[in-house]
């Protein structure tokens, strides 16, 4: 130690050690904390591949559920899949046509702190938060309302609320990141506002609002809670806005715990159609807005 | 940007799109009107004390003690949070601070990926791996076994599904701490530990509250994955190894078909509208703390 320096302000030597001591006791347990993070993910992914791969057959996925299905006899959750299909396709249309041109309005009419414009987005925070059973109770009300039965699209109107702000959110976060500069140049032109969004805004922003939409296609695809007292459950593909639907969650849901194993190796299948999805969905994400960013202009 | 100075190009494209974005306050005010509309003859019918202490729940007498269902679900989301909170901290330190920036770039889609796995796959996971887990764990912590559909299940599933949200929202707070305040520390001799402690901590510490009470938020409102391993006896659950009966789950069981039981009806409106205003309060508190901590880093 340098003899210059005042005694008190030489750190003792026990001192330093226990300091780094503790630093690296601490590095140890978040590291293990982290890892216990992606370790669950990973278990989560091998007990349910691991378990529903082998149950997963062609023939389960081409064919509908024929007679004495929930005994153990033969068919397929082609149902389920096609009707999850239809449901959140729909359900994602209904959701873009109302957050887009909310999302216009937050962002080409309002300034970006304007006390209007924080209200908006504070109201969709709130309906983020709102449980999907809640929807699903919301939904069930408006269908005894106007006389509806459990059925395709009031399965798509509940899923559509539930899918809303989290879309909106999102769209709202990617027309967000699109350079001031840009609207300005156009403005400057003498575009006009709407113009500028749909002309510039929109189209910069696109591989963003692509990811976005899918994101929300995902979050729908999963919810069983929305569903559970709207869509109804069928063993037919459903052909018409106003018959019950099949969803995969539900198929997981309902036929988990039948005593019959064949029935439950058939929701181990549906758990592996809808996990693969949802994987492809978000690899589809990424992958398509690096490639979109391309042609960006930064 | 604001609303004054229109020019009329843009009137009517501004007047259409801000239809759109009132849309989600209307939807808000729509869910609370309708579930306090239908809940509310209920509190006439029966004495406010009698619904939420009481512990009987025969809705074929006209005993509606929403109590049980309310027990439950405070003990599976604080099971939940207090084993998530200490994890996902922890992690996000390691993430926000010590993570090298490869690591980093792997843990954001292991985490998209967790915060997007459908909650049926939570269930069906917490069925197959958690269930019999705890099971084991009775027999040999208490030496008595029983089915395993437990508190402790629940909030474990619990707590994996809303790490995804806790760590995301606190590794950004995180990463919003100026590197001159953390150079600072480090410059005077502070460890890492301690710059963690002294500077990163004592500035977030709203965003990290933000953090957790957003992951109470989704705890409490989560259905379809607790519904599958807590077991569903309306009973107060008087261990972690007891068996519970949320509210979520009491809706997702009953809310399709409401029996024409006086009470009966408006007492699982009630259920659906206490789950609607605590989560509603838990936003706000949420926005409280963020609103706080974004005027601390300005």
């Amino acid at each position: 130690m340098n003899n210059s320096c005042p005694a008190s302000l030489i750190p003792k030597t026990g001192h330093l050690r226990r300091r780094r001591r503790a630093e690296l006791l601490f590095k140890i347990i978040i590291s293990i904390c982290a890892g216990l993070v992606l370790f669950s993910l990973i278990l989560i992914l091998a007990t349910i591949l691991f378990k529903s791969l082998p149950a997963l057959r062609l023939s389960l996925i081409i064919r509908t559920p024929g007679s004495g299905y929930y005994l153990g006899h033969e068919g397929g959750i082609l149902n389920a899949i096609a009707g999850s299909l239809q449901l959140t396709l729909g359900a994602t249309v209904v959701a873009l046509f109302i957050s887009l041109p909310a999302v216009v309005f937050l962002n080409s009419y309002l300034r970006r702190h304007s006390p209007l414009a924080e209200a908006i987005r504070f109201v969709l925070d709130v309906l983020w938060g709102i449980p999907s059973i809640v929807y699903g109770a919301f939904g069930f009300l408006i269908m005894l309302a106007f006389h509806l039965r459990a059925s395709l699209l009031a399965g798509m109107i509940t899923v559509a609320m539930v899918e809303l702000p989290i879309l909106s959110r999102a769209l709202d976060e990617t027309i967000n990141m699109v350079p001031a500069e840009l609207k300005e140049a156009t403005y400057s032109l003498g575009a006009s506002r709407w113009q500028t969004a749909i002309k510039v805004v929109l189209r910069q922003a696109f591989p963003g609002l692509l990811t976005a939409t899918l994101m929300a296609f995902g979050r729908g695809l999963g919810d069983a809670a929305a569903v559970l007292f709207t869509a109804g459950y069928t063993d037919r593909i459903t052909t018409s806005l106003f018959q019950p639907v099949a969803t995969l969650p539900l198929a997981i849901f309902f036929q988990l715990n039948s005593p019959y194993p064949e029935v439950q190796q058939r929701a181990y299948a549906a758990a592996a159609v809808l996990t693969i999805l949802i994987l492809l969905i978000s690899l589809a994400s990424r992958g398509l807005s690096r490639k979109f960013s391309q042609h960006k202009i930064h | 940007m604001s609303l004054k100075n229109l020019s009329q190009k843009d009137l009517w494209p501004a007047l259409v799109t801000a239809l759109f974005a009132f849309l989600p306050l209307l939807l808000a005010v729509a869910i609370f009107l309708a579930l306090s509309g239908k809940a509310l003859p209920f509190i006439s019918f029966k004495s406010l004390s009698t619904l939420f202490f009481s512990s009987t729940w025969q809705p074929g007498r006209g005993n509606f003690g929403l109590l049980p269902f309310i027990a439950g679900t405070i003990w599976v989301t604080i099971t939940a949070f207090f084993l998530a909170v200490p994890v996902g901290l922890l992690s996000s330190i390691y993430l926000s601070e010590y993570a090298p920036s490869g690591l980093q770039k792997i843990f954001r889609p292991v985490l998209d990926l967790l915060a997007g796995l459908p909650s049926v796959i939570y269930g069906m996971w917490g069925v197959l791996l958690v269930v019999p887990a705890v099971r084991k764990l009775q027999a040999l912590t208490v030496g008595r076994e029983s089915s395993g559909y437990s508190v402790l299940a629940a909030g474990i599933v619990l707590a994996v599904m809303i790490l995804p949200t806790i760590i995301n929202v606190s590794v950004e707070v995180m990463s919003s701490v100026p590197l001159e305040l953390k150079e600072a520390a480090l410059s005077l001799g502070a460890t890492r530990l301690e710059v963690v402690r002294y500077v990163v901590l004592k500035k977030c510490f709203p965003g990290i509250m933000a953090a957790c009470v957003l992951g109470l938020a989704r705890a409490f409102g989560e259905t379809i994955a607790v519904l599958m391993v807590v077991g569903n006896v309306p009973e107060i659950p008087r261990s972690l190894f007891s068996p519970a009966y949320p509210l979520p789950a009491l809706l997702a069981n009953n809310y399709g078909e409401m029996m024409s039981i006086p009470g009966y009806e408006a007492a699982l409106n009630l259920a659906a509208l206490i789950l609607l205003v605590i989560v509603i309060g838990f936003s706000l508190i949420a926005r409280w703390y963020l609103v706080k901590i974004s005027r601390r880093f300005g």
